[in-house]
């Protein structure tokens, strides 16, 4: 029968087609719902954090503010003086930029690249704004040079030359204690702190991620091997810390922890100590708020995996001969590793980056990167190096997660 | 349903653009006035604002700051201005103001003071010494002692902060390179006079640094001045460093038994400045212009704050008077805000730097 044949075969093309459009509109349906947190993410988290990082190499305010003067120092060979043309070229935009009142920006700027220029930029450019243009020519450069002696060292107008370039990495040599010299290439800079703040950090963070692996281990394992209702009982003991608020927490190891607080008085009074420890401001006081606050991050990842390991694994390997600790460690303990890996990574990552509880509690030996990378946001204003500490940060634990990827395997990853 | 998409999409930039909007309406006749909280916040919103609002009718929305420039950094960059009149301290004030973050402010609209002393002769030069914010009171970061847990000895010049033979205990400071370095200059016998003169140099950094270093161990460190007081009182501190109306709060509120070493204290001004970019510019002049009036200034001493007009003295309460920064000047020396925009983030590595060290 042709014509049933012909329907039949029209039908699929037109059912194809629906078929088709079934989907689409489900795919759209899907997009349309996660529509709002899509944007929610581009606009409130990606976006900021890509022009943060883009500030750490693109930096034009210099080559804005003095773009001239910027070119002609390409042309000199970074030793000595620049020539007097180029002295003559930045002297009249130094008083263009006095006329204007944007004289400050300059010298915010280049004191950042020399320490000390603020106020010398400041008042040259009130000097040279006190010429009347057509003197400019011929006063401009003496009137510079006399202003501040700074004017005459080449270290400076290597700084303004390395200032001026608007992609630059020296950031990132700052970030890593490094800096350019025109002869030696890079060295090491004079102040060594990022890089051992880098070591630091981490060196805290795998600690306190061993202890609340060591900690919240047997917790888990305890918690388990309960029967529902009970763990479930005792699984808002782990939960309610972790409802409180972190500043709450914090307070309150400060309140346990000081010099006059509940854990000395109660050592003193009953004669454990003749003198108070001092536990606060140290990086013992960081490890173990920190160990605190984080270790429902280690429990409850490494609960849920427990409790889907059947126990009649490791009965059937005591039943077949196999010593408890053997079995423990040959059949029970890998089953757990997908839930202690990630217990590890969150609080290893969330770690690295705290901020509140080390300034709080850290006093001066724990102190992290993170609150180094505040004090230029909020103080030095060194948006730019910040960026770029948090960059390297990031890359770092994206170059771990690696790292831990090829080893273990970020597919064993289980939250549940 | 390509159509459905766009028509939300829309939909949502309109709903977004109308709460704009409708925030843009309810914002348009309040001031957003940021201070420093605490007692002098409660000072502040006692004398100036709460009477502000009632003469004006203005509403003022008064805020909390712990200081620096970020937040301003921010708003005037995104050009999403948030915050109208700032209270900076002084330190601050100087790199916020080159960096074209604040607004300029003219002279001419600060009222004659209540004697009829015109503006310009009323003020202390120092307050009206910034082209982008006038100043309003005078505060210092000085040293205290608890009565209680201070002993027999007790300190009397910045010497002894740092000499822990004479008094043994621990010593909290500000956890920052300011005041700081100034004290141990100081304390190490440079004349109060040549202590900036000195710091400008690598050896008088290094001196300040190694006389940092000799008391180290003793060091307590903290981030806010609020956590002053508290530590003097529970004994986490012998010596402790605050702004001195954090100290005279807590001797008068609280009946705390602090005293307050003078010797060697760092005063410094606060000022009103105005945001880069506010659409309210001129309310913002007009609550200034208010704020730093006799009357207002004059209830400034309850905190221990100096009032920047002479004027406002009169007015004041007088049992403050002894506790004021400037009752003892002799004995200081004014915050260098010039040095502090040079070296300070130069400072600040270094200090971080000896700190891990």
């Amino acid at each position: 029968m042709p014509a049933r044949g012909a329907l039949l075969h029209s039908l699929t093309a037109q059912e194809a087609g629906q078929a088709a459009r079934a989907r689409r509109r489900k795919r759209l349906t899907a997009l349309l719902f996660v529509l709002p947190l899509l944007l929610f993410i581009l606009l409130a988290f990606v976006a900021p954090i890509a022009s943060m990082l883009w500030r750490s190499v693109h930096h034009p305010t210099v080559s804005e503010l003095i773009p001239r003067t910027i070119a002609e120092l390409q042309r000199w060979d970074e030793h000595g003086l620049p020539d007097e043309a180029s002295l003559a070229v930045f002297a009249e935009e130094l008083h263009a930029l006095a006329r204007k009142r944007q004289s400050g920006r300059l010298a915010e700027e280049l004191n950042r690249a020399f320490s000390g220029m603020s106020s010398v930029v400041k008042s040259s450019a009130r000097q040279l704004g006190r010429l009347q243009p057509e003197q400019l020519a011929t006063d401009g450069v003496p009137t510079l040079l006399k202003a501040h002696r700074n004017w005459s060292r080449s270290e400076v107008w290597y700084a303004i030359k390395r200032a001026g370039m608007t992609y630059t990495y020296d950031y990132y040599l700052t970030a890593l204690d490094l800096e350019r010299h025109p002869d030696e290439g890079i060295r090491p800079r004079d102040t060594q702190i990022y890089l051992k703040l880098y070591s630091k950090t981490l060196t805290l963070a795998l600690i306190i991620t061993l202890l609340c692996a060591l900690l919240g281990y047997p917790l888990s394992y305890y918690l388990a091997s309960l029967p529902e209702n009970r763990a479930n009982l005792l699984l808002v003991l782990v939960l309610l810390p972790f409802w409180t608020s972190l500043l709450v927490r914090t307070t309150a190891w400060i309140a346990l922890l000081q010099t006059n607080g509940v854990i000395n008085s109660t050592l003193l009074a009953s004669g454990l100590l003749d003198e108070p420890l001092e536990m606060l401001y140290t990086s013992f006081a960081t490890v173990v708020a920190m160990t605190h606050i984080l270790l429902p991050f280690m429990v409850l990842p490494l609960y849920s995996v427990m409790r889907g390991i059947d126990p009649s694994y490791l009965r059937a390997a005591l039943s077949l001969g196999d010593r408890p600790l053997p079995a423990f460690a040959r059949i029970y303990f890998p089953m757990t590793l997908p839930g202690l890996s990630a217990g590890a990574l969150l609080v290893f990552i969330i770690s690295v980056g705290y901020y509140i509880t080390p300034a709080l509690v850290g006093g001066t030996d724990g102190q992290m990167i993170s609150n180094l990378i505040a004090f230029h946001m909020q103080s030095s204003n060194n948006w730019e190096l910040a960026a770029a500490l948090g960059s390297l940060l990031l890359a770092l634990i994206l170059l771990l997660y690696w790292v831990y990827d090829r080893f273990v395997g970020a597919s064993n990853i289980k939250l549940g | 349903m390509a159509r459905s998409l766009t028509t939300s999409v829309s939909a949502f930039a309109l709903t977004a653009a109308l709460a704009m909007a409708s925030f843009g309406a309810a914002a348009q006749d309040s001031l957003t006035v940021v201070s420093w909280g605490g007692a002098y916040g409660a000072a502040q919103k006692k004398h100036v604002v709460d009477p502000f609002q009632k003469d004006t009718g203005v509403k003022v929305l008064f805020e909390d700051y712990t200081g620096g420039v970020a937040e301003i950094k921010a708003q005037v960059e995104s050009g999403n201005i948030q915050w109208d009149v700032v209270d900076f301290e002084v330190i601050d004030l100087e790199r916020a103001c080159s960096e074209g973050l604040l607004e300029e402010l003219p002279r001419d609209f600060l009222p004659a003071g209540v004697d009829g002393t015109p503006a310009e002769q009323d003020f202390i030069p120092e307050a009206l010494a910034s082209e982008c914010a006038i100043g309003n009171i005078v505060w210092s970061v000085v040293f205290a002692y608890n009565e209680r847990t201070i002993g027999s000895v007790k300190p009397e010049t910045i010497k002894d902060f740092f000499d822990t033979a004479k008094i043994p205990g621990k010593r909290a400071m500000r956890k920052r390179p300011q005041v700081n370095l100034e004290w141990a200059l100081m304390a190490d016998g440079v004349p109060p006079a040549e202590v900036y003169e000195v710091l400008a140099t690598p050896e008088g950094q290094q001196r300040a640094f190694d006389k940092l270093a000799s008391i180290k161990k003793d060091l307590v460190w903290f981030d806010s001045w609020s956590q002053a007081p508290q530590l003097l009182n529970d004994g986490g501190a012998v010596l402790v460093q605050s702004a001195n109306g954090r100290f005279y709060d807590s001797i008068r509120q609280e009946k705390k038994p602090f005293v307050i070493v003078w010797d060697g204290h760092v005063y410094d001004l606060d000022a009103w400045a105005i945001v880069k970019g506010t659409p309210k510019k001129d309310l913002a002049m007009q609550f200034i212009a208010y704020a730093t009036g006799s009357k207002p200034l004059a209830g400034m001493p309850d905190v221990a704050y100096g009032p920047t007009r002479k004027s406002s003295m009169p007015l004041a309460d007088q049992t403050a008077a002894p506790h004021l920064p400037t009752a003892h000047l002799d004995k200081g020396i004014k915050a260098g805000s010039e040095f502090w925009a040079d070296h300070g983030e130069a400072l600040g590595e270094k200090f971080n730097e000896w700190l891990l060290n």
